[in-house]
C-alpha cells in the first residue's frame, strides 16, 4: 500500500490534510526540494503533488523522476491560482513525442 | 552514404544481405510500434488535458473557500480543525502494460471513521466556507489521482516514443542505407574482378595463339 503526499506553502497544502494526504509544508523551494527527495527515497508514496511556484524553481530535480514508473510527481497549482505550468508540462510531453506541439496550437 | 569497410568477398556480401533482410524487417516492426504508441499517448494526453484544466478550475474555486474560511477563523483555529483528519488514503498501485511500457494504475481507498461525508471537527468555531471547499476538495481526490496516472503515464510514454522514434530513424537513415552502399559497392568490385579475369584470360588465348603462329611461321621457313 502506497501513500499520497502533498507539499507546498502553507496556505495551499492545509485543506489536503483533512483527505487524509500526508501533507508537508515547505517555505521555500529549497526545503520543498529536500523534503521530495526524502518522501522519493522512503519508497511510501506513489503520488506526490508539489504545488506550480515550487514544481517551476525545481524542474531539473523533477526530470530525474520523470522515466520512472513510480513517484508520479504531479504539479497543482497552489494558493495563487494556475499558472499554466501544469498545462506547460503535458505540452512539452507532446512536444517530446511528437516532436511539434499538436495539441495545443491556437 | 559511407560504406562499410570489410572484404569484398561473395560471402561477406551474403553475410550483409542477411543482415538488411533483418534491419529491414525490424524497420518495420518499430514503425508499427512507434504509430500505436502515438495513438495510445495521443489519448492519454487529451483526456489528461481536460481533466487538469477541470481540476484546476475545481482547486481555484477550493483556494478560495479557504481563503474566506481562513479570514474569517483565527488561522490557529483552521489548522487545529484540520490538523487531525478522520480520514486516510491509502494507494493501490497496480501496473498495466501498454505496448511494452510500464504505467501504474492508481486506486484510491479512502480509511474513514465514520460516514465517507465527516468532517473531522466541530461545527461550533468553524465557518461554512471551510465545510464546502473541503467537500469540494475530496469531491476531486478521484480526479487527482487520475490526472496524476495520467500524467505520469504521458510522461513514460514520450520517453519510449522518443526511444522507438530514434531508432526507426537510424534504422532508416543510417543502418539501411549503409548496408545497401556496402552490398553494391562489394558487388561492383566482384564484377569489376571478373571483368578482369575475362580480359587476363582473353589476353592469354591472344598470346598464346601468336606464340602458336610464330611457332608455325618458324617451322615452314626452317622447311
Amino acid at each position: 500500500m502506497y501513500k499520497i503526499a502533498i507539499i507546498g506553502e502553507r496556505d495551499s497544502v492545509l485543506g489536503f490534510m483533512a483527505l487524509g494526504f500526508s501533507v508537508h509544508e515547505a517555505p521555500d523551494a529549497e526545503s520543498a526540494a529536500k523534503t521530495l527527495h526524502t518522501l522519493v527515497k522512503s519508497g511510501e508514496y506513489a503520488v506526490i503533488f508539489l504545488t506550480e511556484n515550487y514544481a517551476m524553481q525545481l524542474e531539473e530535480e523533477l526530470s530525474r523522476y520523470k522515466d520512472l514508473p513510480l513517484p508520479a510527481v504531479v504539479s497543482i497549482p497552489g494558493q495563487g491560482g494556475s499558472t499554466g505550468y501544469g498545462m506547460n508540462n503535458i505540452r512539452s510531453a507532446v512536444e517530446r513525442a511528437v516532436g511539434a506541439d499538436i495539441l495545443f496550437k491556437e | 552514404m559511407a560504406e562499410l569497410r570489410v572484404n569484398p568477398t561473395r560471402m561477406e556480401m551474403k553475410r550483409i544481405q542477411t543482415r538488411y533482410q533483418t534491419a529491414r524487417k525490424g524497420h518495420k516492426l518499430l514503425k508499427d510500434k512507434r504509430d500505436e504508441l502515438m495513438k495510445q499517448f495521443l489519448d492519454v494526453v487529451r483526456e489528461d488535458k481536460q481533466l487538469r484544466e477541470r481540476v484546476e478550475k475545481a482547486l481555484a474555486e477550493v483556494y478560495g473557500g479557504f481563503t474566506v474560511a481562513s479570514a474569517v477563523s483565527s488561522p490557529k483555529m483552521l489548522e487545529e480543525a484540520l490538523i487531525c483528519p478522520k480520514k486516510e488514503c491509502e494507494l493501490k498501485v497496480d501496473y498495466k502494460n501498454v505496448m511494452s511500457v510500464t504505467v501504474p494504475v492508481f486506486q484510491l481507498r479512502v480509511l474513514s471513521e465514520g460516514g465517507s461525508d465527516s468532517y473531522n471537527y466541530g461545527m461550533a468555531f468553524t465557518s461554512g466556507e471551510l465545510d464546502s471547499s473541503l467537500r469540494a476538495l475530496s469531491g476531486i481526490t478521484e480526479d487527482l489521482l487520475r490526472m496524476a496516472e495520467l500524467e505520469k503515464t504521458a510522461q513514460l510514454l514520450a520517453e519510449e516514443i522518443e526511444r522507438t522514434r530514434r531508432r526507426v530513424n537510424a534504422l532508416e537513415y543510417i543502418l539501411m542505407p549503409q548496408y545497401l552502399a556496402t552490398i553494391k559497392s562489394i558487388k561492383m568490385k566482384l564484377d569489376e574482378n571478373e571483368r578482369g579475369n575475362t580480359t587476363r584470360l582473353m589476353k592469354v588465348k591472344d598470346m598464346m595463339l601468336q606464340a602458336q603462329m610464330t611457332q608455325k611461321h618458324d617451322d615452314e621457313e626452317e622447311e
